[in-house]
């Protein structure tokens, strides 16, 4: 089937500006809620304190890039535990496959940011220019002092907003307050600011401008969620077997039509600019407002509710049919994304209980490996490396094992009793003396040991004792 | 040839390129990202202006911002210097002893002499001084010249038979073979002698008639009991160290005509401060005393 008129295709499309329209109903409210205690969330959480004790941050969550620390309240991240960060992305992975086999793609429609704050500059959009055909018929006039005054007036709206959100971002990183009042005495430092210019950027055109073409053409998420879906996994979904053949009802052919009147106010409410009755599709972020726009026509045609509908495949088609639905949450597949949720949730927190609050490493010297001292004894080398997790200083007494008569001395400090200041790294050098008549091998498995002198815990690291050929002295 | 076609089923136009039968549809990507690639290409232009980019017969662009990757690092190399004036002022006006016992200041003077000792003095004394034939290793509780922290700090400061520093440590072992003052048979006598004192294996009947050559010869610079005299720099010949080798060859080369090792003085190279941060970096390598 050869079409003439299709002789030449760009391979670019334009972009064609979408006016989505106010609706009203069970998932505008549930999308209103997630989006108040989401961004309510956002905004308030670096605010919260958290005591820990005199000369710390007490901000309950903060990231400290210059002293490279993390901070959850009373967790505290070093830079080589970034592996729960590391957890924390797996859980968030997990969580979305196993949500999304339940309920499809919830999180696109409801909590994602790039929706979250879509809806909110859409919103002022709807104040400022009105609903959409107001909207539309405003962006066909001509420049006038009233549109110029409109769109002003919308995007100060929206860099507010966006001002706002690149403000909150940074206080994550920074002590809350006092960034607070260091910026509004302008005295806040350029990397501060910078950060805020480009969250403010970013936010203003995402929300602003890109709005669905993320979705679309951006976001790697919904090309590969159509993976998580089967038959039973709820989506929203046009009960097509109820509404077509789609039609404005006539009274000589009532018999004949299905429900839809086809009056697109599901496709006006989209965001996305999506038609649900063409099927599951990649640009539907399952946000449910075609639902509450097809529920508001259908209420007043006083028609049965629901024709489109949070539904799954095998139900709707055995709708169709008239046979009972059955809602089955609990598959195979279900079971899978639980269980691995259940899973990392288990071994973060044993991870996270388990915590030692101290960690000793030993680097052996690489130049000389060994030395021969005056009376033949053997001596080694060793970088000793404490980590004192705790706030308070520590003293510790460190042992080493594996030879006989293996004596030990550190470098400007007693072996006994080694003091390493809280929240920090003690690093020593230690040097390791063994009679020669001890040294079967060239190089020996040793352990050192630390013992922490005030709450008795103890870590050990594994060592090489290097010494000289043994066949020849 | 490529016929445009509409796909019957979608209703969409194909790319018209036809694979075993398979036709594509074409879902085109929007113009906006299009122009972003068109944005990163005038960026790119815009960078080749402000910054150094383009190689040319002598040297290269240098970009109207001036900005090069040399002139941040000599920004940063200044920025470090004066982020460390106050441990090293510290230590400046401080006695090797008193950076040896103070935690802070050993800390900074352990990290310095190391960058210190890697710069200046791993050529010859090798990384974390392991030494080499001829050259001493530092790390031992073996010296010639004494290892406690202020004669190391006078080997740094002065160097051994430096030229041109008066306070240079020197000696000179007489040339007891070349200059005809022992014969062979006592040199290789006086050898197994040495060799008996650190119980290397030895002939015992030389040993014995050794020990009266060293008595005679020796005993003045490296002791009745060949321990040696750090005063002088005479080796101690009882330990398990040889600096030349504990061969029995190599022993009576170093009687017969003996090798002397020179050291540079660093003073007027290193500053006061960087002297002492290397001393007691050199104490803490393994044998200071």
């Amino acid at each position: 089937m050869i079409d003439p008129t299709v002789s030449t295709t760009s391979l670019y499309a334009d972009h064609v500006k979408i006016y989505p329209q106010r609706i009203w109903g069970r998932f505008r409210v549930i999308k209103w809620s997630v989006l108040g205690l989401l961004l309510g969330l956002y905004y308030l959480a670096p605010w919260l304190r958290w005591d820990r004790g005199e000369g710390r941050p007490d901000q309950a969550l903060l990231v400290d890039m210059p002293a490279r620390r993390a901070y959850f309240f009373w967790i505290e991240i070093w830079p080589q535990e970034v592996y729960y960060f590391a957890g924390l992305l797996i859980l968030g992975a997990v969580g979305l496959f196993l949500a999304t086999a339940l309920l499809g793609r919830v999180w696109c429609g409801f909590t994602c940011p790039q929706t979250v704050w879509t809806d909110l500059f859409l919103q002022v959009e709807r104040w400022v220019e009105g609903d959409r055909n107001a909207r539309l018929k405003l962006d066909k006039e001509r420049w006038s002092p009233r549109k110029l005054r409109l769109k002003v007036t919308k995007h100060a709206g929206w860099l507010i907003i966006a001002a706002a959100t690149g403000g909150a971002w940074v206080m994550y990183f920074n002590d809350a307050p006092t960034l607070l009042r260091d910026l509004a005495l302008l005295k806040a430092t350029w990397t501060q600011v910078g950060f805020i210019l480009l969250f403010t950027a970013t936010t203003y055109l995402l929300a602003g401008w890109a709005r669905e073409q993320v979705c679309i053409y951006m976001c790697p998420w919904p090309r590969f969620q159509g993976a998580m879906f089967d038959e039973h996994t709820m989506l929203v979904t046009y009960e097509s077997w109820r509404g077509e053949p789609r039609g404005k009802k006539k009274a000589k052919d009532t018999e004949k039509l299905g429900d839809c009147i086809d009056c697109d106010l599901c496709v006006h409410v989209c965001p996305t600019g999506v038609d649900i009755r063409e099927g599951q599709q990649m640009a539907c972020i399952g946000c449910g407002l075609c639902i509450d726009a097809c529920n508001s026509v259908m209420a007043k045609l006083q028609r049965p509710l629901e024709l489109i509908t949070y539904d799954s495949l095998s139900n709707s088609a055995a709708r169709a049919v008239g046979k009972p639905v059955q809602y089955k949450f609990i598959r195979s597949r279900t079971i899978i994304y639980a269980a691995g949720l259940v899973l990392v949730v288990a071994a973060m927190l044993f991870s996270l209980s388990t915590r030692a609050t101290m960690d000793v490493t030993v680097q052996a010297d690489r130049s000389p490996l060994f030395v021969k001292l005056g009376a033949g004894e053997i001596q080694d080398g060793f970088t000793l490396k404490i980590s004192n997790k705790s706030p308070q200083p520590m003293e510790y007494r460190v042992s080493a094992t594996g030879i006989d008569g293996l004596a030990i001395k550190v470098i400007g400090a007693d072996p006994q009793a080694l003091r390493v200041a809280g929240d920090s790294v003690g690093t020593f050098r230690m040097l390791l003396k063994a009679p020669r008549q001890s040294l079967a091998r060239k190089s020996t498995d040793i352990t050192i040991g630390a013992v922490n002198l005030t709450t008795g815990e103890e870590s050990q690291h594994g060592a090489i004792f290097s010494g000289p050929e043994a066949d020849h002295d | 040839m490529t016929d445009i076609n509409k796909d019957p089923l979608t209703g969409k136009a194909t790319t018209g390129h036809i694979w075993d039968g398979i036709q594509e549809l074409d879902t085109p990507m929007p113009r906006w990202w299009l122009n972003v690639l068109y944005a990163t290409i005038a960026f790119s232009v815009l960078w080749w202006v402000l910054y150094p980019a383009i190689p040319w017969f002598s040297g290269y662009t240098a970009g109207v911002l001036g900005y090069n990757s040399h002139g941040v690092y000599a920004e940063q190399a200044a920025a470090a210097a004066e982020a460390q004036k106050v441990w090293v002022d510290k230590i400046a006006a401080s006695t090797t002893e008193q950076v040896n016992g103070d935690a802070e200041l050993l800390n900074f003077a352990m990290s310095g002499g190391k960058a210190l000792f890697n710069e200046n003095c791993a050529a010859c004394h090798a990384p974390g001084g392991a030494g080499r034939t001829t050259y001493p290793v530092l790390a031992d509780d073996d010296w010639l010249w004494g290892g406690n922290l202020a004669q190391i700090e006078q080997t740094i400061r002065h160097g051994i038979r430096a030229p041109g520093d008066e306070e240079s440590r020197i000696n000179i072992m007489p040339n007891f073979g070349t200059d005809s003052i022992l014969t062979a048979p006592q040199i290789a006598d006086v050898t197994a002698f040495v060799m008996s004192l650190s119980g290397e294996p030895a002939d015992a009947a030389a040993a014995g008639r050794g020990k009266e050559v060293f008595t005679a010869n020796c005993v003045a610079c490296h002791g009745e009991q060949g321990k040696g005299n750090l005063e002088l720099g005479a080796p101690n010949l009882t330990d398990a160290i040889w600096l030349y080798g504990s061969d029995a060859k190599t022993i009576a080369a170093q009687v017969a005509k003996p090798r002397h090792g020179v050291m540079p003085a660093w003073e007027g190279r290193l500053t006061d401060a960087q002297i002492k941060m290397l001393a007691v970096y050199v104490h803490a390598l393994g044998g200071g005393q």
